[in-house]
């Protein structure tokens, strides 16, 4: 005899809501329609800035496919950062995230020190950082390593990054019960076997939903670096509003690249919860 | 004496902490501490309210409403912060007509400090929505079996039982999104708002001090956050029930 | 041991009552009649009806054919008022269900102050006293998590008691207990049931039930298979599938 269900309509709204998740077609099924829901909001500027534009010169339409091929590269220069940032955030995180669990304080407390510091800092503060603080280049010896702004770009988003990533590792391997640690002890493995044959790839599934979504916030957070000055698809769209001049344009325009970047964060995100989802099922 | 020690190490070590001795630095650099806390904890109060407000409306019956609040909450948590600032100071903030300033001049009719405000409520205010419909969630259906055995109205049921428990529920996650806000005020620099870093860099580019503007930055805004933390965590053990973990 | 008082008129009516979740029957055309002072307990394997039947009672699930009627209300009747229905009924449950962020005062106390409207000094009174009936006056400003099971349990019928209720419902209240706290809790509804409250219990203890029952019901797959006074229900049980359980817990 299940606990029946009550019948007042009290939390029904709340409880209604949940879609039945049928595997990861479903979210994506999903995705598909609110994506398609703010194309709709973009056309319907589009429209209004065609039927108000002065006549005598280009549409609105016209301009903006003039500027759109433009503007998604821009927009494709900041998933490129956003991937390598990541890669960079992640090798480091990892190492950082290991060294908050060592047994050895020596180890513990600056990687944890570190974490806590880059993690609440400001991700733009730190961006300024790298790029007015690290050398435009770098002479090892014979060997000259140039820093072009792009490159301390990608240094200044990894360092949050890193931060984040070595909290979603502490996590993960904190979320291991201890009996795995006694057991592999037990079988005479050594801390470090232990670590990277047992514990991380348990670790590893738990860690991915969250990593995932850091992934998101990153890719969105590639946007500042049209604050220090690389061009990305933010500054390439301020310089065709201020390139044509039309304030007509601006909501489309807008719209234009905040709809590429929801068109790439959110199915992310409904992996995610889906992932999440998943893993929460099997325990 | 302050001062005196900050002069001193300008001379011999070339150390320039500039806003510790010179007035009108450390003025512009304290107007700009002004400025950020201001946008924090208006957009803090601004974006609990649109949280409350979503997750009131998400839970009627309307299903307009409901499509508006998810479509609201997916929007803004799945485009970049800083366009969605750019979106509103520049194309919205374009649209609306200028009023007098009464100096024979036009002004905005939102200025940016105001904008900011805005968009930075309603990027953090989609997160809320999130959060507290979790935390309704999370209160197990038994205890409103319980209040409803007990006669409890609907609206009874709610102020008694299920918000406050949802409300402790969801205090962590609270308390992670409004770090983030405060993080996310940086962004106001974009449009030239006069807030700690913008105000910073304004120092740094006259004084030729970055390295040293950066650090005080930095340590600045941990201090900042450390601060919020510990004001949550305060508050967080004031309402801790003994023997119940949520 | 039945019939220790007076048996008054019928408090509760069920007729011919079914439930349905989906194509799933869980109760097919159950009757029973408790009057009012009369303890009755229901026994019979998990998955057989018993506490959906219980739930049935107070509205907190719907039937889908048949008729309840409790203290002259008909519980069926769509134009019902639940909210008035649910103050004669009080209700425990098998997890206790206390509100974690209230003390035991406060829990006992509340419901008779925000739904009843009385008098907060009055109430006060009347939850101390309760509290000391259930054995836990040193208990009054302890939080649900820092109490035993059986001292929740105590707390959680306290709590029902304070609304005054005609009837009160027991949904397997001492199945998560040990066998130590087990005990309290009995003896506390034990003693309910000799002050002449009208109890209806799903249990799965059978000494108590031959203890304190006026009247013992069977269901198994939904139906109601026998019922009788307990001497005679557990002495000579009439059909198999009766004594086929009664072999298999005794």
């Amino acid at each position: 005899m299940k606990t029946a269900t009550t019948d007042l309509p009290v939390l029904k709204p709340f409880r209604a809501a949940p879609i039945a998740p049928s595997g990861l077609a479903a979210p994506m099924m999903l995705s598909a329609g609110l994506v398609a829901g703010v194309a709709i909001v973009f056309a319907a500027s589009l429209a209004v800035a065609q039927a108000t534009g002065p006549s005598a010169r280009d549409g609105a339409v016209t301009i903006l496919l003039r500027w759109a091929p433009l503007i998604f590269q821009g927009f494709l220069f900041n998933l490129l950062i956003s991937v390598l940032s990541m890669a960079l955030g992640t090798a480091v995180g990892v190492l950082f995230g290991i060294g908050q669990v060592s047994p050895s304080a020596i180890m513990r407390q600056p990687s944890w020190a570190a974490t806590q510091f880059f993690r609440n800092a400001p991700w733009l503060v730190l961006l300024f950082y790298a790029m007015f603080l690290l050398p435009f280049e770098i002479r090892l010896g014979p060997v000259t390593i140039a820093f072009p702004a792009w490159v301390k770009a990608i240094i200044g988003l990894a360092l949050p990054v890193a931060a984040n990533v070595s909290e979603i590792v502490r996590g993960g391997i904190r979320s291991i019960p201890s009996g795995q640690w006694e057991s592999a002890e037990a079988l005479a493995f050594t801390r470090r076997q232990t670590m990277w044959m047992i514990i991380l790839p348990q670790a590893v599934k738990r860690m991915l939903p969250p990593w995932m979504n850091l992934y998101a916030i990153l890719t969105m957070a590639t946007t500042l670096i049209s604050v220090v000055g690389i061009q990305d698809g933010l500054t390439i769209t301020r310089a065709a509003l201020v390139a044509e001049s039309r304030p007509e344009l601006m909501l489309p325009m807008y719209l234009l690249l905040l709809l590429m970047f929801f068109a790439y964060c959110y199915p992310i995100a409904r992996l995610t919860m889906a992932l999440e989802r998943r893993f929460n099922v099997k325990g | 004496m302050i001062a005196a020690f900050f002069e001193r190490l300008n001379e011999t070590q070339g150390l320039n902490f500039s806003i510790f001795y010179d007035a009108f630095d450390r003025s512009r650099f304290l107007t700009g501490l002004w400025t950020t806390t201001y946008i924090c904890v208006v957009s803090i109060l601004a974006s609990l309210a649109i949280g409350l407000l979503g997750v009131w409306v998400a839970g009627s019956n309307s299903r307009l409403g409901r499509l508006v609040v998810r479509g609201y909450v997916q929007f803004f948590r799945n485009t970049p912060p800083l366009v969605q600032l750019s979106f509103f100071y520049f194309a919205v903030g374009g649209l609306l007509p200028t009023v007098s300033d009464g100096f024979g001049g036009q002004s905005p009719l939102v200025s940016g400090t105001g904008w900011a405000i805005i968009a930075f409520s309603l990027f953090a205010g989609a997160f809320n929505v999130e959060i507290f419909r979790a935390g309704i969630e999370a209160v197990p259906e038994t205890m409103v079996e319980a209040a409803e055995s007990l006669g409890y109205t609907r609206f009874q049921l709610w102020r008694q039982i299920v918000l406050p428990l949802a409300f402790r529920i969801c205090l962590p996650a609270l308390n992670n999104n409004l770090v983030n806000l405060v993080k996310t005020t940086t962004l106001a620099y974009a449009i030239g708002v006069p807030e700690l870093l913008y105000a910073a860099s304004q120092i740094w580019s006259e004084v030729f001090n970055v390295r040293e503007m950066m650090n005080v930055l930095l340590v600045v805004y941990v201090l900042l956050v450390a601060v919020l933390v510990w004001v949550m965590h305060r508050w967080e053990r004031a309402m801790r029930i003994p023997g119940y973990m949520p | 041991m039945a019939a220790r008082h007076e048996l008054g008129e019928p408090v509760v009516v069920v007729e011919g009552v079914e439930k349905a979740f989906g194509a799933f029957v869980v109760l097919k055309d159950v009757g029973l009649t408790i009057r009012r002072g009369e303890t009755v307990c229901i026994i019979g394997p998990s998955g057989s009806g018993k506490s959906t039947l219980l739930r049935c009672i107070n509205a907190l699930v719907p039937i889908s054919k048949g008729s309840i009627t409790v203290a002259g209300r008909q519980v069926n009747d769509p134009a019902l008022d639940k909210l008035a229905l649910r103050r004669d009924v009080g209700i425990v449950f098998q997890q206790y269900n206390l509100f974690p962020h209230k003390t035991a005062l406060q829990n006992v106390m509340m419901a008779p102050i925000h739904v009843l409207k009385q008098d907060p000094a009055e109430v006060g009174e009347r939850a101390r006293r309760l509290l000391a009936k259930v054995g836990l006056s040193h208990k009054h400003d302890a939080y649900p998590g820092e109490l035993s099971g059986g001292q929740q349990q105590r707390v959680a019928i306290a709590r029902s008691l304070a609304m005054n209720p005609k009837v009160m419902l027991f949904d397997e209240v001492t199945a998560a207990l040990d066998p130590e706290t087990k005990k309290e809790v009995l003896v506390t509804i034990r003693d309910l049931a000799a002050e002449g409250m009208t109890c209806i219990l799903v249990t799965h203890e059978m000494g108590f039930a031959r203890e304190v029952a006026d009247h013992v019901y069977f269901t198994d797959g939904g139906v109601i298979v026998e019922h009788a006074a307990p001497a005679e229900f557990f002495g000579a049980p009439r059909e198999t599938r009766t004594r086929a359980f009664l072999e298999q817990v005794l």
